[in-house]
């Protein structure tokens, strides 16, 4: 359609040197927000129009760092000899890992799983240290959902589990879940009920009408606590402020309030996930959810953080069959949580290659797990220096997606949207990186398609 | 440069859209297309397939199952279970690896496609929303032609339009919609329904004169004022119905009313088994077969045409875009739920199911979907579908095939089904048996010509060069389960059962005419309500991998 050939119109009356790109769209956080205006002055950008802080970081902070696009063994080297080496490095190793691809668009993470696919090798996803849970309870009970904005227009009822997106999402609020006026919702916020649970009073609580103060490591009781009221299962008080850290009254209030709202909303966060219980956690959730459907209309969500970890978990799970930590050791995909993510597959000391596509496991894995890492060789693809790419083989760095780059993202309800880069980068996409990588596996193993 | 030729040499011809019916004839191929013999006799193919005491019939078409995009992607990530007992695909040379159960990868789709002989295929259920997550799959779906239906039978502004009584927003708004998400045709789904589910708990519609809420419009105005539109827009296919109510006992009265609904308009009819079923209140002693009076109905109105559904039995994975049906199902068999209600458009349940052949409503659905194929007097108004993988999968069409042209095959199996079945539905009285020739029709030449697709579905020159050989067999199953040889777009991708060569496959959608001036009423609408930005939702022609537009039909 004509309308995306016309994305980017200068305004006649500014200054001739500025360039703008309009509903340009943010990848920082799984908002994916697509309406931020973006102004852009000698290949930087100098507004970011309706960007939250966070947004604005991003859009305004980012600058391409003055370093080689490829370093081999930590020493400046062509582009093509670095392909060359990383091609190698694949498809030398008897277990060769790849991780990452949630701050990358899809073309580069298809291209990503085709590499997995030829060289027999694992591809996993940051969904494995943050919503993997979620993933696993969403394989046992399923889950009742709708996309952003089905709750601007009907979600009466909001409830945030685990979950600070007033840090985390700060648009969250007022683009999609507690301030929009929607379709059956005129008057907005007036209109909402905003409910937050978590084991501290977070900056999100401010938001909330009600602020429900659990346990920590409590999730799992609280969950079961309202799907028991839920059922009109008699509980004891006792027990119940034991376990939960709640007086039972305020769960029988909160429970009232849900089986009498129009369209409850729960967004869940990995406060829920990463703590003790992890899937049973999300799963007591999910099965929540499902139970509340018997009353009214109830949905839930995961607020996922990265900015196209969705669109990993879609293109992983279209092309092998399984979301993440598939393993194609034996020529087919196959899926083990535990043992083919690779936060366990490093830490159990079982790789012996590797490739990180924008992450940073070297800062944020367990200490076995970087030992391991720092013990292989193997390619890392970033944006910017990172202790990931300090240690690895080959390091790339990468243009940016969504600045420098175009592509697909998904929202964190499964939405796809473009992309709309606004910049030049002098150093290549990962998509390119990749594709030039996949070229070399390809010659190398010897597929002729 | 010379013309590159293939010839196909002395293969029996059925190819009903040309009128040949079993004849010894050589074709002729050259850039992707059946081309006239050359005239110059000392003109040699550069390549010969052999052909003599083989069959060759144009590549299969199934024009409704679901294969790619939202709903499809869910149901596989919901279900590993199904997938680690299934077969496993093997990455080879030239082709990926994937996995199977009831909802494929996307490269194990397309190899299983064409390594069956089907050559094309149509995903029926695409969310608008959703469209540009269909292309991405569809780039991944190898070795087949594609495209998809756009749901828009609980579209918000189709909605509106019906209320405010103006037609000719409605139909500038199809066109638009078509337009943007690089679809090919119109989809209701449980018309009104899906947005009475978004708003009550256990929400629906019974019948065809309930008011959806908000909008104060009936079910049947949403099919009428959509099929007009379709017929006003000379869309290549029909509106394409998900009728109201399916899988209810008594269901029939809705479905046969719907059809009278499209009097005057063309209209297709999905899954028709799920929808012919008598009895009441999900009563399991009442259930029984309606096919007879709407096979009457439809063999005396051209009109109409309908694929079938067939459920067989077994394992596999219901999925919809009827979020209440979702519901439904998933409190009748307990499994694990998925639900997701798409803003201003579509909803959609998924749920894993199994088919029982002792199960007297299953058996019932079984013999119901054949009595479909068997009542339907022309062959090319009836088309074989499961509704992958809602009935059963794809890949059973080589069973439900031998299921039509053997007989004592069929009464076999119904032996062995609940022994009411033979009360409830004809199925024992009816002898009829299908010929090759109907065979070629309900699998390739029907649904081209359902489709409007010139040139699909027969081997007549300027057709696409997208032919099936197969080695005769008594055992129609084991004929249609492997062709000899499958060739695409005019190359050898399949040679006795192994993949030689892989292609992306071509994605066919509309480009309607519609008034341009009616989009900033759209755009007024559109940017009030949706969560994203007007000027990101068009699938702009870069997710179009190898776009082939189908023109206007004339009719």
């Amino acid at each position: 359609m004509s309308a995306q050939a016309t994305a980017a119109v200068a305004d006649p009356k500014a200054d001739e040197s500025l360039k703008v790109i309009q509903d340009a769209t943010c990848t920082f956080c799984g908002c994916v927000c697509d309406d931020i205006d973006l102004t852009v002055k000698d290949n930087h950008i100098v507004e970011a129009k309706r960007a939250c802080v966070l947004g604005k970081a991003w859009f305004l902070n980012h600058k391409t760092e003055d370093r080689p696009s490829c370093l081999v063994d930590g020493q400046p080297a062509p582009l093509e000899a670095g392909y060359d080496r990383a091609a190698q490095i694949l498809v030398n190793g008897k277990y060769p890992i790849i991780y990452g691809l949630s701050d990358s668009p899809c073309e580069a993470q298809r291209v990503a799983v085709s590499i997995a696919d030829w060289v027999n090798g694992t591809i996993d996803t940051t969904t494995s240290v943050c919503h993997g849970p979620s993933g696993m309870a969403f394989q046992g009970v399923g889950e009742v959902t709708c996309s952003l904005g089905e709750v601007i227009n009907r979600g009466d009822m909001i409830i945030f589990w685990g979950s600070n997106p007033a840090e985390s999402h700060p648009r969250h609020f007022t683009k999609y879940s507690l301030m929009p006026k929607g379709m059956f919702l005129p008057n907005g916020r007036k209109d909402r009920t905003c409910v937050l649970v978590d084991v501290r009073k977070t900056k999100s609580a401010k938001a909330a009408d009600i602020f429900v103060q659990i346990k920590p490591r409590a999730d799992f009781e609280g969950l079961w606590t309202l799907r028991a009221l839920a059922k009109g299962v008699d509980l004891d008080p006792v027990i119940v402020k034991r376990d939960t850290g709640v007086e039972l009254s305020l769960w029988q209030d909160l429970m009232a309030r849900m089986k009498a709202c129009k369209f409850g909303v729960i967004f869940f966060g990995m406060g829920l996930t990463m703590t003790r219980g992890k899937h049973a956690n999300s799963e007591a959730l999910l099965a929540l959810t499902r139970d509340m459907n018997a009353f009214t209309r109830f949905v839930a969500k995961p607020n996922r953080g990265h900015g196209n970890v969705t669109g990993a978990d879609n293109v992983v799970s279209w092309r092998t069959g399984y979301p993440f930590g598939v393993n194609h050791s034996r020529g087919y995909p196959r899926f083990n949580p535990g043992e083919y993510t690779t936060s366990d597959t490093l830490a159990n000391g079982e790789a012996d290659s590797g490739m990180t596509i924008a992450c940073d496991p070297m800062a944020n894995f367990s200490e076995p797990a970087r030992r391991h890492l720092a013990s292989i060789p193997y390619i890392a693809l970033d944006t910017k220096e990172t202790p990931t790419t300090r240690a690895a083989a080959v390091a790339f760095t990468v243009a940016t997606y969504g600045i420098h780059t175009g592509g697909t993202v998904y929202r964190m309800d499964d939405v796809p949207i473009p992309l709309r880069p606004s910049c030049e980068s002098p150093n290549p996409s990962d998509f390119e990186v990749l594709s030039q990588i996949e070229r070399r596996v390809k010659k190398l193993v010897g597929i002729t398609s | 440069m010379p013309i590159e030729y293939t010839k196909i040499s002395g293969g029996t011809l059925y190819d009903p859209a040309n009128g040949i019916d079993g004849q010894v004839r050589d074709l002729w191929i050259a850039d992707g297309k059946i081309v006239e013999a050359p005239t110059d006799p000392t003109v040699r193919p550069n390549r010969t397939i052999d052909a003599s005491g083989l069959v060759v019939m144009p590549g299969g078409i199934d024009m409704h199952c679901h294969i790619a995009g939202p709903k499809v992607n869910v149901a596989r990530k919901m279900r590993p279970e199904d997938k680690r007992k299934g077969e496993q695909i093997h990455r080879t040379n030239i082709t990926h690896s994937g996995t199977m159960g009831s909802v494929p990868s996307t490269f194990a789709t397309g190899y299983k496609y064409i390594g069956m002989g089907y050559t094309t295929a149509f995903d029926a259920a695409i969310p608008p929303l959703g469209a540009r997550h269909a292309h991405e799959e569809f780039e991944d779906t190898p070795c087949i032609d594609k495209g998809f239906y756009v749901l828009m039978g609980n579209n918000h502004y189709v909605m509106q339009s019906l209320q405010r009584n103006e037609p000719a927003r409605l139909k500038a708004f199809i066109g638009w919609l078509l337009a943007s998400t690089k679809g090919f045709g119109a989809k209701l789904v449980n018309p009104g329904g899906v947005e009475v589910w978004k708003s009550h708990q256990a929400g629906n519609v019974d019948d065809l004169h309930q008011k959806v809420d908000h909008f104060g419009i009936t079910p049947l105005q949403i099919i009428q004022g959509v099929a007009q539109a379709v017929d006003e827009l000379q869309l290549p296919h029909s509106v394409h119905i998900h009728c109201n109510n399916l899988g209810m006992p008594g269901n029939w009265t809705t479905t046969l009313e719907t059809m009278k609904a499209l009097e005057g308009h063309r209209g297709h009819i999905t899954h028709a088994q799920f929808h012919s079923y008598g009895g009441g209140d999900a009563d399991e002693n009442t259930f029984n077969s309606k096919v007879a009076p709407l096979a009457d109905y439809v063999n005396s109105h051209p009109n109409l045409t309908i694929d079938v559904g067939q459920v067989l039995f077994g394992e596999t994975t219901s999925m919809t875009g009827d979020g209440p049906l979702g519901y439904y199902l998933s409190k009748v068999y307990g499994g694990k739920w998925f639900s997701g209600d798409t803003e201003m458009e579509s909803g959609c349940g998924i749920t894993p199911i199994k088919y029982k052949n002792k199960s007297l409503v299953h058996a019932l659905q079984w013999a119901i979907g054949l009595e479909w194929y068997l009542l339907v007097e022309d062959p090319w108004r009836v088309v074989m579908s499961t509704d992958h993988p809602n009935g059963g999968s794809f890949l059973a069409y080589p069973q439900i095939i031998r299921l039509l042209m053997d007989r004592t095959y069929r009464q076999d199996i119904l032996k062995e089904c609940h022994p009411l079945v033979r009360e409830r539905s004809q199925l024992a009285d009816l002898n009829r048996e299908y010929t090759l020739n109907e065979i070629a029709i309900i699998t390739r030449a029907g649904p081209a010509r359902i489709l409007n697709l010139k040139n699909k579905g027969h081997l007549g020159v300027g057709a696409d060069a997208d032919v099936t050989i197969y080695t005769p067999h008594e055992n129609k199953e084991t004929m249609f389960e492997l062709p000899r040889t499958v060739i695409k777009s005019g190359r050898i991708l399949v040679d006795q059962g192994e993949i030689r060569e892989v292609l992306t496959g071509k994605t066919m959608h509309v480009t309607p005419d519609y008034d341009q001036e009616m989009e900033q009423g759209i755009q007024d609408w559109f940017e009030k309500y949706y969560s994203i930005r007007w000027r990101n939702y068009p699938v702009d022609l870069s997710y179009v991998h190898q776009s082939e537009v189908v023109p206007m039909a004339r009719f």
